[in-house]
């Protein structure tokens, strides 16, 4: 990272640390774990239903049912929950401003999780435009199958750099 | 302690000695071990929303189980297996933890919640077809399962904050 570049990020943490609400949340023993607690949760819901819908793509999960429908019940709960998890992060970046925004694992986390959600509009944005797009016996599943394991990777990541924040810290 | 000093043994095995003195080998079977937790809690609660009927309406309980509990099973053996492997390098310490217990005893009664869903219901599942409704043990099941999960991951991150 440039020097200008870490000598704002110093900036912006001491500026966050000293603020009233930071300093509440350092001082209330209960919100940090309280707050990962229900992060790891929301993790739980997020990650899962990703899962399921990349194993659908692949082929080995509800291999009979239109990905359409596999998308429709699971969709929704990669989306949503990703509001607890902003939220919950929010709360701990201001807890602990240097402890994330300086730290190599949250930053890799972070860019981690706009692929994955790139990817995840991606399997959203080819389903909207072929109503068939993952079923088998459609011909060839070269795309669906690698945006599936490519999700698979980035999703499990997240979740490895998510835990790598405590020993980089 | 009897039990102490077979902790204190299992401390001193080859592979608990690795894990507590390799850096980067506990960080990696630890993020193994939330992976497969995220996946078991994460699976578990599609069968917990279908017994409550609040999602997957269009598929049979009984195939919905089917189809789903292989993952949740699968995740949990590896949660299982990280989770010695961790215990093992810690093993006093862990023991006396009062949240590692905690989560012990939950997991206990997780299983006890499953067991009895099982045995009671085993004739019934399979009746239940596409019903929207499943009778109402089958949906205290479903909430225990949902509450002692919670609870062991909350008892879980809490290992985290009082081991040193």
């Amino acid at each position: 990272m440039s020097p200008a570049l870490t000598k704002s990020l110093n900036a912006i943490c001491a500026w966050i640390d000293q603020t009233p609400l930071s300093q509440a949340i350092q001082v209330t023993n209960w919100v940090v774990p309280t707050v990962q607690t229900v992060h790891i949760l929301a993790v739980a819901v997020v990650a899962s239903s990703a899962f399921m819908i990349d194993l659908r793509l692949i082929g080995v999960f509800w291999p009979d049912r239109p990905m359409k429908s596999v998308g429709s019940r699971f969709l929704p709960f990669v989306w949503w929950p990703l509001l607890v998890l902003f939220a919950t992060g929010a709360i701990m970046i201001i807890g602990e401003p240097a402890r994330s925004l300086k730290n190599p694992a949250f930053q890799l986390k972070m860019t981690l999780l706009v692929a994955a959600l790139v990817v995840t509009g991606l399997i959203q944005f080819f389903q909207r435009r072929d109503a068939g797009f993952g079923d088998l016996g459609r011909g060839p599943r070269a795309v669906a199958v690698t945006v599936a394991v490519v999700s698979l990777a980035l999703w499990t990541a997240i979740i490895f750099a998510g835990r790598w924040i405590a020993y980089y810290a | 302690m009897e039990i102490d000093r077979a902790l204190g043994w299992l401390q001193t095995t080859a592979a608990a000695k690795a894990i507590s003195e390799n850096e980067i080998l506990f960080p990696w079977i630890e993020s193994v071990h939330v992976l497969a937790i995220v996946l078991v809690v994460g699976t578990i609660s599609i069968v917990d929303l279908r017994l409550l009927g609040m999602a997957s309406l269009d598929r049979a309980v009984s195939r919905l189980m089917h189809d789903v509990l292989p993952y949740t099973w699968a995740a949990f053996v590896i949660a299982a297996i990280t989770g010695l492997l961790m215990f093992s390098s810690d093993a006093v310490n862990y023991a006396h933890n009062f949240f590692f217990r905690g989560k012990l005893v939950l997991l206990a009664l997780a299983g006890l919640n499953m067991a009895v869903f099982h045995i009671v219901g085993v004739g019934d599942v399979a009746r239940w077809g596409t019903t929207r409704q499943t009778p109402l043990p089958a949906k205290a099941a479903a909430v225990v399962s949902l509450l002692v999960w919670i609870s062991v991951v909350t008892f879980g991150r809490g290992i985290g904050f009082t081991m040193h």
